[in-house]
């Protein structure tokens, strides 16, 4: 493979999210306008929005959730920035992570100085089964949805050929989760932010006030293993396996690396971005790895000039807890086959040596899936500069990097950041 | 002018008459399952028709609880749930079909590997009724 460059550098100078969650009476644009104000004030020497000279927007489908086409306008318009050029970019859950991807490009060949990259979906004001039908339209709706697949039911086929070819057990899942939501209990901008054992804790309390009978879940595992508590979505995928139906909005402003400092003394350099294609997942050579996510990361670290090993901060489209492990296998962070073993021994959690998803990742923070690419920015932003709070990484992070898939592969596209 | 025969209609055509209809490459030999007017391989057009035999194995599986609005007009559910699949066919290629037969109280129990063999099922109601590939254990 041919190792591409960009034209000049791009640098990364405010990033901002609505909190992720259920919003209602609230559509995208409510929301985006939320991001954007959060982004102008994390520019830290100021910023004028009329420097903006276009705008990439990543959404999945308000078409089908808010009965909206032509979505990008109307975000340039409600933050005061026609007659910009503004496009919407879809690739499915991968809208956000392509639209970042997008800008980068428009930077780096010179033809603007300043974009802004936003991601944004509203999906809850539709009926589950309605959401459901919605997000299988990222799939083949000729070849593979009439064999009944929903998304989770994709994810949960994946899992049984990864347990079948790797010997993982079925607990193994549940952990992913669990960690997902230790660290998701740390970042006020999720939608489900609260640990196992809160939640746990929560419904032990409403049963005693409804004069039920109080469930006898000792630990965490006991709660996520009991079918009442957890219930199958499509086995092996319970509900605790699954991301949320969300709504939510981010923007990020990506200027030129010869003026980024006009912006903040701590920018964040864009200096990988991977992305491909591929195939229904039924036409794939393998079930257990996403090819698309490995050629993507190899385009990405070799852009970027880096190594797995060298990545600091990682955000992975964790869209169902075994995508999480698949992810952390095709980024090259372990053996094919291996991810698994590491959920079990705590490697990838926040304390770990390979932290994953310290945001809470989708399952915790939130997945409005056109906003979840440019989100996931949001925690490397954070993380790279020191401002990630309670769930900062030690050791002043230098190297972040983003994993963002759409549908169950045709997509991916990887970004890699770095603190210079 | 080139009018492209190897089309999702034609491929449901013949799902209609319970045959499973994919393309051959004539060029380098691939076998495709649905039909492909250009052989993602070789990149060649020089493809013909093909008819499958309808064996296979079970490559992957889930169990769906939580159903889609065709699958819960098809009578589907929380209740009554159902498994799709990913069906690897004798002659090499994989489709995803519905798979019927299988023990989806214990799907710890349900083998990668298992033996499959093609049939069909019918779903929707009146002008919008079609025949889909399935499979059964
Ligand atoms: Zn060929």
């Amino acid at each position: 493979m041919t190792t591409r460059k960009l034209g000049r550098g791009v640098a990364l100078v405010g990033a901002g999210m609505s909190k992720f969650g259920s919003f209602p009476g609230k559509n995208s644009r409510d929301l985006f306008v939320e991001a954007f104000q959060e982004m102008r004030a994390s520019v830290d020497k100021g910023l004028d929005p009329r420097d903006i000279e276009a705008l990439f927007i990543g959404n999945y489908s308000s078409d089908l959730f808010e009965n909206q086409g032509h979505t990008a306008p109307i975000m340039a318009d409600w933050v005061g920035l026609t007659p910009r050029p503004a496009v919407r970019i879809e690739d499915a859950c991968a809208s956000g992570g392509a639209a970042l991807r997008q800008g980068l490009l428009a930077v780096a060949s010179g033809m603007y100085d300043m974009v802004l990259v936003g991601g944004i979906e509203k999906m809850t004001d539709l009926p589950t089964e309605r959401v459901t039908d919605t997000l299988a339209t990222a799939a083949d709706m000729v070849y593979e949805i009439p064999a009944g697949f929903t998304f989770p039911g994709f994810y949960a086929a994946m899992a049984t050929a990864y347990m079948a070819q790797y010997g993982a057990p079925l607990d193994v899942f549940l952990k992913v989760g669990l960690k997902n939501h230790d660290n998701g209990a740390l970042n006020d901008k999720a939608q489900f932010g609260q640990r196992i054992s809160s939640i746990m804790e929560a419904r032990k309390a409403s049963a005693a006030k409804k004069g039920n009978p109080i469930p006898t879940w000792e630990t965490e595992m006991d709660f996520l293993r009991d079918p009442r508590a957890n219930i199958t979505i499509a086995w092996p995928m319970r509900l605790y396996d699954c991301s949320p139906i969300s709504d939510g909005a981010a923007a990020v402003l990506l200027v030129s690396e010869e003026i980024a400092r006009k912006f903040t003394d701590a920018p964040l350099y864009y200096i990988g971005s991977g992305q491909a294609s591929d195939a229904a997942l039924h036409d794939r050579p393998t079930l257990t790895s996403l090819p698309s996510a490995k050629l993507a990361a190899q385009s990405a670290y070799e852009m970027a000039g880096v190594k797995p090993a060298d990545i600091d901060v990682v955000e992975v489209h964790d869209c169902f807890t075994i995508a999480e492990i698949i992810a952390s296998e095709d980024l090259g962070f372990f053996k094919s086959g291996e991810g698994w073993k590491a959920v079990e021994e705590g490697v990838t959690a926040r304390s770990g040596k390979r932290p994953i998803n310290t945001s809470g990742g989708l399952k915790s923070k939130g997945h409005p899936v056109g906003a979840s690419g440019v989100g996931q920015v949001l925690e490397i932003w954070k993380q790279l500069r020191g401002q990630a709070g309670e769930r900062q990484l030690p050791g002043a992070p230098r190297l972040g990097l983003t994993h963002n898939v759409g549908g169950t592969g045709q997509t991916t596209v990887v970004n890699i950041f770095e603190r210079r | 002018m080139i009018d492209n025969q190897f089309t999702s209609t034609a491929y449901y055509q013949s799902v209609a008459e319970e045959k499973i209809s994919g393309t051959h490459c004539k060029a380098c030999g691939a076998l495709h399952l649905p039909p492909r007017p250009i052989c993602p391989r070789c990149l060649s057009d020089d493809v013909e028709w093909v008819e499958f035999g309808g064996k296979g194995v079970l490559k992957a599986f889930t169990v769906v609880y939580i159903a889609p609005t065709v699958m819960i007009a098809a009578g589907y559910g929380r209740n009554n749930p159902y498994v799709a699949g990913i069906v690897q066919l004798d002659e090499g290629p994989c489709i995803s079909a519905q798979i019927l037969g299988l023990d989806m109280a214990h799907p710890e129990t349900i083998a990668i590997g298992a033996p499959l063999s093609a049939t069909f099922v019918e779903r929707g109601e009146g002008e919008a009724k079609k025949k889909f590939l399935a499979f059964q254990a």
